[in-house]
């Protein structure tokens, strides 16, 4: 650094103040900024589906929107109000390219989070990347976003989805060693990734067996066909890989068919007000899972100080969405994620310190989370939901069965 | 006596003035070079995003030319046009990705590829009329994605996972952009396409076409073999929309099943209606509409978007049946009734 | 075998949505020849009608009947502000019309009533007789129901004299204002008996997919099919073409190509029997002559 000539001592002395203020309060001289952040203001984008076949997911969005309400009224984050630009794209790929450089180009954010849908996201990877703007948080557990070498600023948010196929491989040879299973498994990553998983986890022996597969896609009105398919191949245990609507058809079903079967369900599509409860309850006992938040309307967490504080934020700040719907606190896990990245940030508010600290998280525990339920991730696993907890469905709520697992 | 000659007249232009492509004909070279000014400054004023939003256009513009030929200027309708585009996406992909070909030659291989399907799909559907066809072409439509994500298909088409592309470099060291060269390349392909239509429905061939879109019977006692023809607006049109898919998968840089959904095929339908039937210049405004209103009925409301889009359209429908072209042409023939017809 | 007649049973299951869809779908065009692609949506629409007529108290065959006169009013308002302006437009226009429809109900729907779906009850006890673990009691009810409105339309359109005017009305129209029929109103009857029909369907179909604004999306292809498989003409032939549709697809994608290709090649088969049959399985050949 050039030392300018100080022709006067007035200018020694001011300089001298300067330079032990500078000592004194290194946070201030080293503010940086990238564009999306400011002294008074961060600009996040969120690319939701506000149409489409998976539009319902849309809550994610007001629901995050909701929070950074609530807390621009609290403060904001280290005194900057957090504004959050939510375009609607289609859950069609082009339209999420175009909504996203818009995002980027022209509105100038900081980050972009949140996103849903693999094919969506998988559209953007390769701008974000080279554009160096992190694309955080993920609501996919899809195995491409996980690559910190290719791909550093992309991070993912969900359990990779071979990681529950290993889980339930794990389960199903604990419980049943001469299982015959069947898989139920939606026509996309999910069903593909989690069919990959349990057969990782069902190498290496022989006792059990996979002895039928059938898909369905999400627009399919029923899947009887397939569940008379796969009970017909004599199976006696079931892995559904499929969201919440589904589900609730396939347990049902399930019962109505008289079929014995253990049956398990991905964390995908696991809510008791979405899938059990339409199964009907009685139909859905023993339905094992994984989980990762509190369920709102559980009675189990009925005192609980985060619940209360989740649903007075739907209730002042978000009145039209259910709060039984699991799409709401995926929502508000994701923002208050942002948050803490944000808040651990501080004043270097540069994309690649966001990015840094959003893959190296260290047991972050957020409000909502289950307890023991960790967020955890670094290099060699970025996905950073860290553990899920195994739950069964026992007719009124999902209860712990066990440890929580880490999934890395 | 005097208002049936105006009326015979006025008819008789209304009958000709299809056959005029451009369909304005005062000014029609200054309106061209008007255009063609407008195009190329766009490269230069234009941001990133911006470049990539004009070579969507151009790329559903193409596409709906291609829809237009088959059902504006040869009367047959389809609901899954979509089915194409996808498949000139794809082909430009697999070529790329699995190929190494060069992005500009992937365009024509798509157009050759889609000729191929669309006149194996055209060829038995002749059968097929009205409602019977718009169901053929909506299952198309449909069952497309699923097609695509055909596990056996997987090696090639990357299933659910998709292909990603790069983008290409302006070539010759050119100061340009990624994202400009991409958008005048789009821009040259758009012109191309353009004029052979053009050429194409002024010929015998589009006479031919739109005489059995009038009446296909006295078509085929004046000797045109309807099977033929028919087949080969299937094909052709299949071209053009495949010529489309190619660009966007260029410029998208990603192709999937999720892209091609049903919902692509009746935007395609909305574009040339909102554009105007059984015109060229249509196809431009219908890709405009469709790639903008619904952002801009977003900004109007981003709880229920969808509904004021919904409402667009059968405002613009109730406004302007013709579409904006159809308008325009009323606007014109306004003009030149006002002008002075003798005996008006 | 026994794995067989379960799919067949579940065939004619989901064969029975199909059916009442499309039985919707043919009412319309027979009132209008028109295909109202928007009729999966309002179907969708009336049944949250129901659904929030139920939550707020009503009895469930009170919330039926008043959703049903209210979807038919509903149509035939429909009718009167959007459709018939259009009656002189080209056919295309009148295409994108529907498509706008569809998107507003769809739009709205999700709007007024949210996107977490929601149970719907049924008027079939689950453990009547006539249920088995092959097809429930309501799936069987509800296919009872579709029959039941397929007789009446049947009757309506042969043997009632307003049936018949429907009918000339959508056939010659400049003919029947001729002979005395108020063609206006015969549309605004046809769009509302369509309402209805759909609402019925609707409420048949919620409590086997759970309702959502997402319901019909899937099922109005395979109504449309249905409709056209059996005769667009014919609603015997349109319920027939749904229950078709619904065996096919089950056991095309149990038996021949697997589920993952049961779509794509459910619709090559439809596409395939139109090709033999233009006119569908039970639709009357129209003849042009020059």
């Amino acid at each position: 650094m050039q030392q300018a000539q100080f022709p006067t001592r007035r200018h020694t002395l001011a300089a001298l103040a300067g330079l032990s203020l500078g000592a004194a309060l290194p946070a201030l001289a080293q503010k940086k900024y990238d564009p999306g952040a400011s002294d008074t203001e961060i600009k996040l984008g969120m690319p939701m589906p506000l149409s489409g076949p998976v539009s319902g997911y849309s809550l994610v969005g007001k629901v995050a929107q909701a929070y950074f309400k609530k807390l621009n009224e609290a403060g904001g984050i280290n005194g900057r109000k957090v504004s959050l630009v939510i375009y609607d794209d289609q859950y069609s790929p082009p339209k999420t390219v175009e909504v996203v450089r818009r995002m980027v180009e022209e509105d100038q954010v900081l980050a972009i989070f949140g996103g849903l849908g693999t094919a969506a996201n998988s559209a953007i990877q390769r701008y974000m990347n080279m554009k160096k703007v992190p694309q955080l948080f993920i609501q996919s557990g899809a195995a491409q976003f996980d690559d910190a070498a290719k791909s550093p600023w992309t991070v993912p948010l969900l359990g990779s989805y071979q990681g529950e196929g290993r889980v339930f491989a794990r389960q199903i040879l604990a419980s049943r060693p001469d299982a015959k299973v069947a898989v139920l498994m939606q026509n996309d990553d999910l069903g593909r990734e989690l069919l990959k998983g349990l057969q990782q986890g069902l190498a290496g022996q022989t006792k059990v067996k996979i002895v039928s597969q059938a898909t369905f896609e999400v627009t399919d009105p029923t899947v009887d066909s397939q569940l008379v398919q796969l009970k017909s191949a004599g199976a006696d245990v079931l892995v559904m890989a499929a969201t919440a609507r589904t589900a609730a058809q396939a347990i049902r079903k399930v019962a109505a068919l008289g079929w014995q079967a253990d049956r398990y369900l991905c964390y995908a599509g696991s809510s008791v007000k979405m899938a059990m409860e339409p199964a009907g309850v009685e139909n859905s006992k023993g339905v094992v899972s994984l989980a990762v938040y509190k369920e709102p309307l559980s009675p189990r967490w009925a005192r609980d100080a985060d619940v209360a504080a989740y649903l007075d934020l739907l209730k002042t700040h978000a009145p039209g969405v259910d709060p039984g719907n699991g799409a709401g606190v995926s929502g508000y896990l994701v923002a208050t994620l942002m948050t803490h990245v944000l808040k651990s940030a501080g004043d270097d508010l540069s994309r690649d310190n966001v990015r840094r600290l959003a893959s190296n998280l260290k047991d972050v525990q957020l409000p909502m989370l289950l307890p023991g339920v960790l967020v955890a991730n670094s290099a060699k696993d970025l996905h950073a939901y860290a553990s899920m907890q195994p739950v069964r469905f026992n007719g009124v709520e999902m209860e712990a069965t066990g440890p929580v697992l880490a999934m890395k | 006596m005097n208002t049936f000659n105006t009326t015979a007249r006025t008819t008789l232009a209304q009958a000709s003035a299809p056959a005029r492509s451009g369909g304005f004909a005062p000014g029609w070279t200054a309106t061209l070079a008007i255009v063609a000014l407008f195009a190329i400054a766009i490269t230069f004023v234009a941001k990133g995003f911006q470049l990539f939003q004009a070579t969507m256009v151009l790329s559903y513009a193409i596409a709906l030319l291609g829809l237009n030929i088959l059902t504006g200027y040869n009367g047959q309708i389809s609901l899954g046009h979509g089915a194409f585009y996808a498949i000139g996406a794809y082909t430009t992909a697999i070529l790329m990705e699995h190929g190494g070909t060069p992005y500009w030659a992937t365009v024509p291989a798509a157009a050759v590829v889609c000729l191929a399907v669309g006149y194996a799909f055209g060829r038995p559907a002749l059968k097929l009329d009205g409602l019977y066809l718009a169901l053929a072409t909506f299952a198309l439509g449909v069952a497309m994605p699923q097609l695509l994500k055909y596990k056996h298909l997987e090696a090639w088409t990357g299933g659910v996972q998709g292909i990603v592309l790069m983008k290409p470099e302006a070539p010759f060291g050119l100061p340009l952009t990624a994202d400009q060269w991409l958008y005048l390349f789009a821009l040259l392909v758009t012109v191309i396409m353009f004029v052979i239509a053009h050429n194409l429905l002024q010929s015998g061939t589009g006479r031919a076409l739109r005489a059995i879109r009038d009446h296909a019977m006295a078509a085929e006692a004046m000797g045109v073999d309807n099977k033929h023809y028919k087949s080969m607006a299937f094909g052709v049109s299949a071209a053009y929309t495949g010529v489309g898919g190619a660009l966007s998968a260029i410029a998208v840089q990603f192709v999937a099943p999720d892209s091609f959904t049903l919902f692509l095929s009746i935007s395609l339908l909305v574009g040339i209606v909102i554009g105007g039937v059984g015109t060229l210049w249509g196809a431009i405004f219908g890709a405009v509409f469709i790639m903008f209103v619904p952002s801009l009925a977003e900004k109007v409301s981003k709880a229920a978007p969808w509904a004021i889009y919904g409402v667009v359209l059968i405002a613009i429908m109730f406004a302007m049946p013709g579409g904006v072209v159809g308008m325009l042409r009323k606007i014109q023939e306004r003009f030149k009734t006002r002008a002075g017809a003798p005996g008006g | 075998m026994d794995a067989f007649l379960h799919q067949l049973l579940a065939g004619l299951a989901s064969g029975g949505i199909y059916a009442s869809v499309a039985l919707a779908l043919v009412m319309i065009y027979q009132a209008t020849h028109h295909i109202n692609f928007a009729q999966g949506e309002m179907a969708m629409f009336s049944t949250f009608i129901a659904w929030s007529l139920i939550q707020a108290g009503l009895p469930y065959w009170a919330a039926f009947f008043a959703t049903v006169v209210l979807s038919f009013v509903l149509a035939a308002v429909v009718e009167f502000t959007v459709i018939r302006p259009m009656h002189d437009k080209p056919a295309l226009s009148v295409v994108v019309v529907f498509i706008g429809l569809l998107v507003i109900f769809h739009s709205l729907a999700g709007w007024l009533f949210g996107y977490t779906i929601k149970q719907f009850p049924s008027p079939f006890p689950q453990d009547a007789w006539y249920g088995s673990s092959m097809m429930s009691a309501h799936e069987v009810g509800a296919i009872f129901v579709t029959l039941l409105v397929v007789a009446a339309l049947f009757s309506f359109f042969r043997f009632t004299p307003l049936g018949l005017a429907m009918r000339a009305a959508a056939q010659n129209a400049a003919s029947s204002r001729l002979v005395g029929i108020n063609v206006g109103r015969m549309l605004m009857l046809g769009w509302g008996l369509a309402g209805a029909i759909g609402a019925v369907a609707g409420m048949m179909v919620a409590p086997v997919v759970f309702l959502d604004p997402h319901m019909m999306t899937g099922v109005l292809l395979y109504a449309f099919a249905g409709a056209l498989i059996g005769g667009i003409d014919s609603p015997l032939g349109a319920v027939l073409g749904g229950f078709l549709v619904g065996v096919l697809e089950n056991l095309i994608g149990t038996y021949v190509v697997g589920t993952e290709l049961k779509l794509s090649v459910a619709l090559v088969l439809i596409v395939g029997v139109l090709i033999v049959r233009p006119a569908g399985l039970l639709g009357r050949t129209v003849v042009t002559r020059v």
